[in-house]
């Protein structure tokens, strides 16, 4: 079990409980945090579930493969510590992980 | 699962369901004039989703009809290329006209990221008042109960004005931009019998009229329409050298920018006629538009396939795609595959998850303006609702014969201003 905090644009702090095996996206869609859009459900193929991971994370969320890379390119304001959500399986070592969300995903 | 055999009998495009699946073949346009596909699809889906057409007009091809099958060809560009040819024909030997959505990495990554400023959200909502006025002044200027052409006087129109702008294109001659957008869709490449010749010439026209914009914008500095931005972006700026590059480009934009949303807005008009329990919804509650919008373009499907070619032989759900094979994905089955979405068939304004579509296509060539079209359809419907009492259906709307453009010819309609608004 890991809690995450997603922070929405306007600052907005929504804490919520990952399941064993859920990737970011699906932690935040099956917990009803707004603002992720996710429009191809998972397949790392639209950029709409971009998010920031805080600096002191990066090292727990690996690097992004050359896919999620090629598909950033489709997000606005991208930032070096972006990712899709959907690329990042949440594991215990997450516990207390806070990622922030953009102005909108569209 | 047609109803019965009287449905087909008086048609010259048989029930595909008393067809031998060795010789099924989904490209012929007129299946989509008649708006019959649906029907062929729904037997793919069931008995073949991953099928093989070994002879049709346009040769052998694959059809992927299922909506997973369809994201995993689309998201895997290294073994599926879009060089060259993205619809179910090839481009004539003697009219090769590369363009981004047909080139593979890196050189497609440079090229949309070139342009895409002009479509990003920022530069967008820049926009968004002068898009509110201009429908504004489309719908007040429409002849009022009287019979008129939804698509001439509304799609086209808007469609045009917009793309008039991220061209930065002289106003006054912007009507030439849909006229270059249905030379360029009208085509032996998606089923259409028409002087291939006789096209090429005309598409000439285009490049020279955007050959001396493109002059005009390489001396001026740098701004947010695509030639601008083209004709300053570092890796672009020699295009101009590379005519049938250009062209090529143009034709993307043109269409991409203009044909898609066109018959979105006409499919809207069309779709609300038809479900009239939809159009009650919306009237009670226009906080739906957002995502009727979403349900519109898959509903409607303006795109109704992408082709990709094998690089390599691929193992695929049971099958061996062969090097060098044509795979044609069908979104206009896969938006309608009921193992993802529910209900495919029902036109419904408030769906959940109505943004799960396949229109837009998936992975690295996903459309560009996929932010563009969506504003335009919302601001037009926020504008119809403070306008008009209801868009009249007042006869058969008249599609287009295209395996390709999944769209309307003409949606006659009568429009009924609110009582007292006009």
């Amino acid at each position: 079990m890991a809690k995450i905090t997603f922070v929405a644009h306007d600052g907005t702090r929504h804490e919520v409980e990952a399941k064993t095996g859920q990737n970011l996206m699906e932690t935040a869609v099956s917990n009803g945090v707004p603002g992720i859009d996710a429009d191809c459900g998972g397949a790392c193929a639209c950029a709409t579930c971009h998010v920031f991971i805080t600096p002191d994370w990066t090292d727990t969320t690996g690097a992004p493969s050359d896919m999620e890379v090629s598909m950033l390119d489709f997000a606005e304001n991208v930032q070096p510590t972006s990712r899709l959500a959907c690329q990042i399986e949440v594991t215990d070592k997450h516990d207390g992980l806070t990622v922030k969300m953009p102005e909108a995903q569209h | 699962m047609a109803d019965t055999a009287a449905l087909w009998a008086h048609r010259d495009i048989p029930d595909p369901w008393t067809l031998s699946l060795e010789t099924f073949d989904v490209s012929r346009p007129e299946i989509y004039e008649a708006n019959l596909h649906g029907e062929y699809f729904r037997r793919l889906r069931a008995e073949a989703p991953v099928h093989y057409c070994p002879e049709s007009q346009f040769g052998g091809f694959w059809s992927i009809t299922k909506f997973h099958d369809i994201v995993a060809i689309d998201t895997d560009h290294r073994r599926f290329s879009s060089h060259r040819d993205i619809v179910i024909g090839d481009a004539p030997d003697n009219f090769e006209t590369p363009m981004f959505i047909a080139m593979d990495q890196p050189k497609h990554d440079v090229q949309r990221k070139t342009v895409q400023p002009a479509v990003a959200p920022t530069q967008l909502s820049e926009l968004e008042d002068l898009i509110r006025r201009r429908v504004g002044a489309i719908l007040d200027g429409l002849p009022v109960g009287e019979e008129i052409d939804w698509v001439e006087l509304v799609s086209k129109e808007l469609t045009t004005q917009m793309l008039a702008t991220l061209f930065d294109f002289p106003f006054e001659d912007r009507h030439l931009l849909p006229y270059w957008s249905d030379i360029t869709t009208t085509s032996e490449t998606v089923g259409v019998d028409v002087d291939m010749d006789e096209r090429a010439r005309i598409l000439h026209d285009c490049l020279a009229y955007f050959t001396r914009l493109w002059h005009e914008r390489a001396a001026q500095p740098r701004k947010m329409d695509f030639i601008s931005l083209f004709a300053h972006g570092e890796d672009t700026r020699d295009m101009v050298k590379n005519p049938m590059e250009l062209l090529g480009n143009l034709m993307l934009l043109i269409v991409g920018g203009n044909d898609t949303t066109r018959n979105s807005i006409s499919a809207g008009v069309v779709e609300l006629n038809r479900n009239p329990g939809e159009f009650a919804k919306l009237k009670a509650d226009p906080g739906l538009i957002p995502n009727m919008v979403s349900e519109i373009i898959r509903y409607q499907t303006p795109l109704g396939h992408m082709r990709r070619t094998a690089l390599e032989d691929v193992d695929f759900q049971g099958h061996t795609i062969r090097k060098g094979d044509k795979v044609v994905m069908w979104y206009v089955s896969g938006n309608r595959d009921d193992e993802v979405i529910s209900d495919p068939d029902e036109f419904l304004i408030d769906r959940e998850r109505a943004r799960h579509h396949l229109s837009f296509g998936f992975g690295i060539h996903r459309c560009m303006g996929n932010r563009v079209g969506e504003m335009q359809l919302r601001i037009l419907w926020e504008e119809i609702l403070k306008r008009f009492d209801r868009i009249e259906l007042v006869g058969e709307p008249k599609r287009i014969l295209s395996n390709f453009v999944m769209g309307y010819e003409t949606v006659p309609v009568i429009v009924h201003p609110k009582a007292g608004s006009c």
